[in-house]
């Protein structure tokens, strides 16, 4: 079943572009993994989900009802973490959790108190005194506190601590694990690759491509790094070439015998050829427009 | 009703801080009654001959050394633009600080239609301007009737019920106002009751601005008429109550389809 699926989803903020024919499906129980720097278009295609920005053209479809009709009934079973949380002043945590379930209408106290634990979050403190880190926390409770069936993260890990952050994709992972479907945003592309089976680059607006975050990480591409001294000059396929006194490192496309024929003449005193890693996937998807690498 | 409780828990402070000023000022003005009252047959007389400032203040029809004449002026200006003030903060303030405190986020991410939100809001507004009438009723009331002297029942309830309406009204508007604006209204709030005050006072003066009473809610409070008639004027209080409710409906009509940021 599709939990999330926009057709031509379109946002204009009067003559500025948020996003441009989006269309983007994430199936159920899937860990779905939204990847783009600023302004890419990213929290805009998530308020439009939540229906906080009514989109200009285009359809957005959550659990199957349309978010233009139906906000209400699809929030009900919605958690949604934003990237700066910001709550009442003067207000306690657990007032903050009570009114966020009272809201919902639910009694989320037990599973309140669970987060909180393993948060090592005290829902005694003031919301005013809280650092950013702890008001991250109690925003993750209110997220996760209804035990929501889709969760929506916009970049959920800024101002937590690393334990945090594990503690965090644990009960992520666990939630995963149960049903849960997760839609996660970030642009911290380790997490992305850590934990989404799936994944969306977004570029200027428009979804540039969409895949497993396998198949987006695997490309004929290689990144190679060489000890020594060789002539490349005549190689054609050596992109993100980085040099130090000692070695030269670069993504290469080319013909592999016409390398290793380049090396073998060279002075080569150690070589690694390994697969690149998502963030320069995800680079060379915005310097290259969405090429195949 | 969970949002009511949160909006009146959220707006205690305020409620208190301004029905305290507003009270305190109303029973020490009545408590100041009996010292003035000697004193104000010549007085009077003063109050009555000073021009533009006389009419403005409808001093011209009233008579300073009787209670209600006393009460109608001095208290009715307290009443007036305390009240107003409040209504109007109120009123502005309740959905625009979602934006400007970045509540919305939170608050709209919940299943609970936007109707729903407006409609509590606005009950708790409501209620937070009856609860302080009702306080400000039983002061003036109470101290009134601490100092001895006879209560006017129906120019009190009448002059009571003026300021109630004006308060529902410029809350009605400035919650309209409230939609439009994401960065927090309270001085457009509370530059909309001073000017409409001011209106007031110029169609009391001039006689060619004279339908400027029917713009400003304060046209329908003007305790010399109201004492002097024994009676509100219905067409300006009617017109005002169209005027609050349109506030109203706008702010429906703008929020429900707004783009929350």
């Amino acid at each position: 079943m599709e939990i999330i699926k926009t057709t031509r989803l379109t946002k204009y903020y009067g003559k500025t572009r948020g996003i441009l024919g989006l269309n983007l499906t994430v199936a159920q129980g899937e860990f779905f993994g939204f990847i783009g720097p600023n302004g890419a278009g990213k929290s805009t295609t998530i308020r439009t989900l939540l229906g906080l920005i009514s989109p200009t053209s285009g359809r957005a479809r959550v659990f199957g009802k349309d978010v233009a009709k139906e906000r209400t009934s699809i929030l009900q079973d919605i958690g949604y973490l934003p990237s700066e949380a910001m709550f009442y002043p003067g207000m306690k945590v657990k007032e903050l959790l009570k009114l966020s379930a009272d809201l919902r209408k639910r009694d989320c106290g037990g599973e309140a108190n669970l987060l909180c634990e393993r948060l090592r979050l005290d829902p005694s403190r003031r919301i005013g005194d809280l650092s950013f880190g702890n008001r991250k926390k109690a925003a993750i409770v209110c997220a996760l506190q209804h035990r929501p069936s889709l969760l929506v993260l916009d970049e959920p890990t800024s101002g937590l601590d690393p334990l945090m952050q594990k503690e965090f994709f644990d009960i992520l992972r666990e939630r995963n694990r149960e049903g849960a479907t997760i839609l996660l945003s970030s642009h911290i592309l380790s997490e992305i690759q850590r934990s989404c089976t799936r994944a969306a680059i977004i570029r200027d607006g428009r979804i540039i491509a969409c895949d497993s975050v396998e198949v987006l990480s695997k490309t004929s591409a290689k990144r190679v790094t060489v000890h020594g001294a060789a002539d490349l000059s005549r190689l054609s396929g050596i992109r993100d070439k980085k040099e130090s006194k000692e070695s030269v490192s670069f993504l290469y496309s080319g013909d592999m015998g016409r390398l290793l024929r380049a090396l073998a003449s060279g002075q080569v005193h150690d070589l690694t050829v390994t697969e690149p890693d998502l963030e320069e996937i995800f680079l060379h998807y915005y310097e290259k427009g969405g090429e195949t690498v | 009703m969970t949002l009511v409780k949160h909006e009146l828990r959220q707006g205690k402070t305020s409620f208190l801080i301004w029905t305290a000023s507003i009270g305190f000022l109303l029973v020490i003005c009545v408590f100041l009654f009996p010292e003035m009252k000697g004193q104000m047959e010549g007085v009077s007389d003063v109050f009555a001959s000073m021009g533009s400032f006389t009419q403005a203040f409808g001093m011209d029809r009233l008579n300073f050394g009787t209670l209600i004449g006393f009460y109608a002026v001095e208290c009715g200006n307290i009443l007036g633009l305390g009240g107003a003030f409040y209504g109007s903060l109120c009123g502005a303030a309740i959905l625009s600080k979602e934006e400007k405190d970045k509540t919305a986020e939170f608050l709209l991410t919940h299943p609970v239609s936007r109707k729903r939100i407006l409609t509590e809001k606005l009950i708790a507004v409501l209620l937070q301007i009856t609860a302080m009438n009702l306080i400000l009723y039983a002061l003036a009331v109470g101290s009134v009737a601490a100092i001895g002297e006879e209560i006017p029942w129906k120019e009190i309830h009448l002059l009571h019920l003026a300021y109630y309406l004006l308060q529902i009204e410029l809350a009605g508007i400035c919650f309209g106002l409230s939609a439009f604006l994401p960065r927090g209204s309270a001085g457009a709030g509370l530059g909309i009751a001073a000017m409409l005050y001011f209106l007031n006072l110029i169609a009391n003066i001039s006689d060619s601005a004279g339908f400027l009473k029917y713009i400003t809610p304060f046209g329908y409070c003007e305790g010399a008429d109201i004492v002097s008639n024994g009676t509100l004027d219905a067409r300006m209080a009617s017109l005002g109550a169209a005027i609050g409710i349109g506030g109203i409906i706008i702010a429906y009509v703008k929020y429900t389809k707004k783009d929350i940021h």
